[in-house]
């Protein structure tokens, strides 16, 4: 196949892949993008085994298949609660790969000119990064890492340090040019310090940061793989490395924006705390419930603070507003939160879901969740529209979310949610809050709604349990 | 294909990239992610041309390492996406 011919189907591949991007942009479209993109995909890899004249390499398609087989087994099972750490272990996976690539290029002198040589160093710096801060970032999600920020002695100077060394080594891989034992050695130099790197960055960001951490290594496998398309000069693989590194990128930004608070300060694990909206104070206690995918035992399960029977008030709402956080996804209480709207629609009330950007371990992760137990994804609301309808609603439902409805985000001046946009549930006419307990959220910030006498409503413990409750007493109230 | 006409095509593509993606709702933030970790997989036609060229022995193990990490990344990528997609298209069809 020539160059051009070549070219000229990548091109036509690229405008499929992105034609596929485009469709997601509606819901209803959305299936049909996605199986666009893979339809390319798959044709990208047989027009490469064509074109490489390695379509009868037997050893190849074993690989392709165990690799096709295990994903589509791992994607069947993978629990929908999970999703962010198989998120974060496939960008490790699409990093890992990347920095082979390079490294086969390197040191089988594939690379033919120094742009190649210095985009190989790159590419498997990149890479390596991205494997083992995704890594970390899928430990922290699993429980498997402490999702506190972890901070070593001296460890900007370490990070620093390492990122200097690994900028020296691709320097060296530059230069080195044929001298095979030099090149090796410093592409064993790049990989440790960058796998090193990696490491220490993703280490010191919290739990509660995760999404914006995903985002950023969603960001950087592309960028790998751009990188590495350089190194063996495919345009197909340079683009749609680049696709992918610009979106990762958007999330990131937006995730940001929502939290109103700069990339740079996440990274660098200031103020040892996140803006999740949760019932759960201590992180720690946080990591036991989600490895062991239990919901948290009640502590004083509902009997303080009780001054009106929040049964009666939704029996009575006809309009209502459930705000969920991190907290329902710790409880699973999607399902019951579910048999909650079903109740009050079936008594003629009107139920929206506000979501807040940040809330849960993901972009889109309360979405995901809910929709996976039938609610019907027109009344998932994004904030900039929910917040208006708060004023006109009875009753705003908040499960397990705390820091992204607390109405000191627009008063508390220094704190780390200052400035943050909430939703604004303080207008509702009345409100329910069902977490966990009374303390802070990670933002370690006491929210003022707690202590409100007038219109709030708090049950205490595990948000399924709470909900339950709350349901058979609808129905007994009929 | 000359370096620069290379980052040519990563800036446009990224540009591009950016406003497509721009327009995704929020909604579809987790499927639109996993999809994207699925395209990231794209970098197996890397693996196979350079494993296909690979002598050594060793760099040939490793592509083949390669090879199978990237096909996990796309398939488990778009199986992923597919199974979170269909579950938002459900509704909808139950809604009409």
């Amino acid at each position: 196949m020539s160059d051009m011919v070549y070219y000229i189907l990548c091109s036509f591949l690229i405008i499929g892949v992105l034609c596929g991007i485009a469709l997601m942009s509606k819901v209803k479209h959305s299936l049909k993008g996605n199986l666009l993109s893979s339809v390319c995909m798959a044709l990208a890899i047989l027009i490469t085994l064509y074109k490489y004249n390695i379509m009868s390499d037997l050893s190849l398609w074993i690989c392709i298949a165990a690799g096709l087989v295990m994903g589509l087994w791992g994607a069947y099972k993978v629990k929908m609660i999970n999703m962010p750490q198989v998120v974060a272990m496939l960008n490790g996976f699409g990093g890992a790969a990347s920095a082979i690539v390079a490294s086969i290029a390197l040191l089988e002198n594939q690379t033919a000119n120094l742009f190649s040589f210095i985009t190989g160093g790159i590419a498997l710096g990149v890479g390596t990064v991205t494997l083992t801060g995704s890594l970390v970032a899928g430990g922290k999600l699993q429980g498997i890492l402490p999702q506190k920020p972890v901070f070593w002695k001296k460890h900007s100077f370490i990070i620093s340090s390492s990122l200097m060394i690994i900028v020296m080594s691709v320097l060296a891989i530059a230069i080195s040019g044929t001298d095979r034992t030099i090149l090796s050695v410093m592409v064993a130099l790049c990989v440790v310090f960058s796998g090193f790197f990696g490491l220490a960055f993703t280490i010191r960001v919290g739990g509660a940061d995760m999404p914006i951490t995903i985002s950023l290594l969603n960001s950087l496998s592309g960028v790998a793989g751009a990188i590495a398309g350089m190194v063996i000069s495919d345009p197909l693989l340079i683009s749609v490395g680049g696709v992918v590194g610009a979106s990762g990128l958007l999330l990131t930004q937006i995730m940001c924006n929502a939290m109103n608070r700069p990339l740079k300060d996440i990274l660098l694990g200031k103020s040892t705390v996140g803006s999740q909206g949760t019932g759960h104070g201590n992180s720690d206690e946080s990591v036991t419930n989600i490895s062991e995918q239990e919901a948290p035992e009640p502590m004083n399960s509902e009997k303080e603070t009780q001054k009106t029977d929040p049964a009666a008030i939704l029996s009575e709402a006809k309009k209502v507003i459930i705000v969920p956080g991190y907290g329902m996804a710790l409880a699973q209480a999607q399902e019951q939160v579910k048999q909650l709207t079903d109740k009050l629609e079936e008594k003629g009330a009107e139920v929206l879901f506000a979501i807040h950007p940040v809330a849960g371990r993901m972009p889109g992760h309360m979405n995901v969740l809910l929709c996976e137990v039938d609610i019907p994804y027109e009344k998932l609301c994004e904030m900039d529209e929910i917040n208006p309808r708060f004023k006109e609603c009875d009753v705003a439902l908040v499960v397990g979310a705390n820091d992204v409805v607390n109405p000191a985000a627009n008063t508390a001046i220094g704190t780390p949610i200052y400035g943050m946009p909430v939703l604004e549930v303080d207008k509702a006419r009345h409100i329910i809050i069902c977490n966990y307990d009374l303390k802070p959220g990670y933002a370690g910030v006491e929210n003022p709604l707690y202590r409100r006498k007038e219109g709030v409503t708090l049950l205490l413990g595990d948000a399924r349990d709470t909900i339950e409750k709350l349901i058979s007493k609808i129905q007994t109230g009929l | 294909m000359s370096p620069f006409f290379m980052i040519v095509i990563f800036v446009i593509s990224t540009i591009v990239g950016y406003k497509l993606i721009r327009n995704v709702p929020s909604l579809l933030h987790t499927p639109l992610m996993s999809g994207m970790n699925a395209l990231s997989g794209i970098t197996i036609i890397g693996a196979l041309s350079a494993t296909g060229a690979a002598v050594r022995t060793g760099n040939r193990l490793f592509g083949f390492l390669a090879i199978f990490l990237a096909m996990l990344n796309v398939s488990g990528g778009f199986a992923v996406t597919h199974r979170m997609l269909g579950m938002f298209r459900q509704k909808e069809a139950q809604n009409e």
